[in-house]
């Protein structure tokens, strides 16, 4: 008999939750186990992560016999530009200061959207919400961050 | 009377100047991102958590407070004018409360849910004033496994009450808890999960998971569809509601106080599944069933009395046991750590202050938002015409420049980034992150308390079933389980859910 999915997303979860689940149990034999009266560091985790891995299968047998929506489309545009707009941020934040770190973590994160132009109030929306930022965070809230780093000061 | 000197204290305490602007700025706040659809609670508060830093603990609890219960005001103000639920809890509101305004009700509307939630609001200080001590004091008595016990039930229900499938509630509870292990063993020293990395050594903070999975999750799985909405936007007339209007509302206001209050306190109960309770219940014993669907007065009060008490409700179990019933709850017990108090039963005696302070600050609050919102409608009107384009990068960098301030720390930053593609995986597979985030609080505590249970009794289980109080915890759990699980009542239970 030939098995069809037929639910992707609990297929899906389940290899999610199967993937910690191992993950956690491959992790957690190094721990040290010890014994239920004297817990060590790896049994809590151990019981979890077989717990999540029986859950994961459960999910992925479920899937092969309940019908399921399907997962529909996927944003990848909007979640590479978001991620790579924040993980750009972290970068430059220290290095370049905290303005061209906004000005980046705007721009890249902006162009997610389909419906973002840099036109005159997107543009003065940004400086606003920089302005804001260095405002409250590095003048009020004394965060140790320099507005320009060294690679624009020197 | 005790109770009068309590509240005296928390009156003297919520009434000074910075704590009444700090409850007025959280309540603004709340329910500016109430009517903001696409920025809740969980996600601003997570946000401003680094900003109460320099705050005193009162004052700070107060304005997260009002920003919570602010959210339930907000959400329904644009479910009933353009048919748009600003958050999950008020999307009944809608059914009932557009029609009204369609008919040139609106200002009538408006002002039913204002009044609800303000007499739930109420109801609801009382009865947190009242329930408090004495659960408390229970909890005083609480030992280790009756508090592993507790954490069990507390999941149970959270599962229970999930919306979407009860697999994928446990999956990610369990996910939740293992999550919450990463970092130093408190009783071995020994590093677990943190992947030699040695900013994991203290663990992953709760405000990065919740930034990631509910904000940056949010906002991606916002751009999916951006089609613009349509706002056909209903002129606000007639405030007043008549002797007719107040005279139906009243039984529902009533209904729905007591139904929110109750299904409040369970955990992963709060205001949605209340106000979704409220409604049917409505439906169900109105004399004016037909009604419902195109205007029915009782299908606003009902619900919005029930949200905004079940949002209070859910402060019962975060204060006395330390225990979060939702996320937000999550949130602020961790914000009482971060303030140096260890959150449960002990608050009450120890920070009579803050507890008292917060409790009035509450009713404060809610007194606010009656005599404020109505007036500033037109702003609100305003912000919800706000373009998504223009508004996520702004919660995009308070996102990151939230997160950062936390320990000043770039690796948080990209660890929030990870955990928002993981929250947007999440909503893809069906899998809600709440219940998640409940594990991930509750995780080190239950492991903690199954430790200390488990040594006192050199490893046999058995405590768990000896002690009365653990006892009859884990009955209530199993009877819970087993309930959901049998077919005629699942199949039940998903189709209240379909409604």
């Amino acid at each position: 008999m030939l098995l069809r999915i037929r639910s992707p997303k609990d297929f899906g979860a389940g290899l999610l939750y199967g993937g910690f689940g191992l993950t956690a149990i491959l992790m957690a034999w190094d721990f040290g186990m010890g014994s239920a009266s004297r817990m060590g560091p790896g049994y809590f985790p151990t019981a979890l992560g077989a717990l999540l891995l029986l859950i994961g299968i459960a999910s992925l047998v479920r899937s092969f016999f309940r019908d399921g929506k399907p997962i529909g489309a996927v944003a990848w545009k909007g979640a590479a530009l978001v991620t790579a707009g924040t993980v750009l941020f972290g970068l430059l934040l220290r290095p370049a200061g905290l303005v061209p770190a906004l000005v980046a973590l705007i721009l890249v994160g902006a162009s997610a959207s389909a419906r973002f132009r840099l036109e005159w109030r997107a543009s003065l929306l940004m400086l606003a919400l920089i302005a804001f930022c260095a405002l409250v965070f590095v003048k009020g809230l004394g965060l140790p961050l320099s507005l320009l780093g060294p690679w624009v000061t020197r | 009377m005790e109770l009068l000197e309590h509240l005296a204290l928390g009156f003297s305490t919520a009434a000074s100047w910075a704590n009444i602007s700090y409850c007025l700025l959280g309540v603004l706040l709340g329910t500016a991102i109430g009517v903001l659809p696409g920025l809740g609670p969980v996600a601003t508060i997570a946000m401003l958590l680094p900003v109460t830093f320099g705050l005193p603990p009162v004052t700070a609890l107060i304005m997260l407070a009002g920003i919570f219960y602010g959210a339930q005001y907000g959400g329904s103000t644009t479910a009933i004018l353009v048919n748009l639920p600003g958050e999950s809890s008020s999307v009944v509101t809608a059914l009932d409360g557009y029609q009204m305004a369609r008919k040139g009700r609106a200002g009538v509307a408006l002002a039913t849910a204002a009044i609800a939630s303000f007499f739930a609001g109420t109801v609801c200080t009382f009865l947190i004033a009242l329930a408090a001590p004495p659960l408390s004091e229970i909890a005083l008595s609480f030992g280790p496994a009756d508090y592993f016990s507790l954490m069990v039930l507390g999941l149970v229900a959270s599962i229970v009450l999930a919306s979407g499938s009860l697999l994928h509630a446990i999956g990610m509870i369990v996910l939740g808890l293992l999550l919450g292990l990463i970092g130093t063993d408190v009783n071995s020293g020994t590093a677990r999960f943190s992947f030699d990395r040695p900013e994991l050594l203290d663990g992953v903070s709760f405000v990065v998971v919740a930034m990631g999975v509910f904000g940056l999750g949010e906002i991606i799985a916002n751009l999916e569809d951006e089609s613009p909405r349509s706002l056909a936007l209903t002129k606000v007339t007639g405030l007043m509601p008549s002797r007719e209007d107040f005279k139906r509302m009243i039984a529902p206001i009533l209904r729905g106080t007591t139904l929110g209050s109750f299904l409040g306190i369970l955990p992963g109960g709060g205001a949605m599944l209340s106000s979704f309770a409220a409604y049917s219940l409505e439906k169900k014993v109105s004399r004016h069933s037909a009604e419902f669907g195109q205007g029915a007065i009782e299908g606003v009060a009902g619900p919005e009395s029930a949200n905004n008490a079940g949002a209070q409700a859910s402060f019962i179990p975060m204060l006395t046991l330390g225990i979060p019933s939702n996320p937000v709850m999550a949130l602020m017990i961790g914000a009482l750590i971060m303030h140096g108090i260890q959150p449960g039963p002990g608050v009450m005696v120890e920070q009579p202050a803050l507890f008292w302070g917060l409790v009035v600050s509450m009713w404060i609050g809610n007194l606010f938002l009656l005599v404020l919102n109505l007036p500033l409608i037109g702003i609100w009107v305003k912000m919800i015409s706000v373009p998504y384009h223009l508004l996520f990068p702004a919660i995009l960098v308070f996102c990151a420049i939230g997160v950062f301030s936390l320990s000043n720390a770039q690796f948080d930053i990209y660890l929030m980034a990870l955990f928002g593609i993981l929250g947007y995986v999440f909503r893809k597979l069906g899998c809600e992150p709440a219940p998640m985030m409940l594990g991930f609080i509750l995780g080190p505590m239950m492991e903690e308390y199954l430790r200390r249970a488990l040594l006192m009794k050199k490893g046999s289980a058995m405590v768990f079933f000896t002690r009365p109080i653990s006892a009859t915890l884990l009955a209530i759990s199993a009877i819970a389980l087993v309930i959901v699980l049998l077919p005629a009542l699942r199949t039940k239970r998903e189709e209240a859910f379909q409604k």
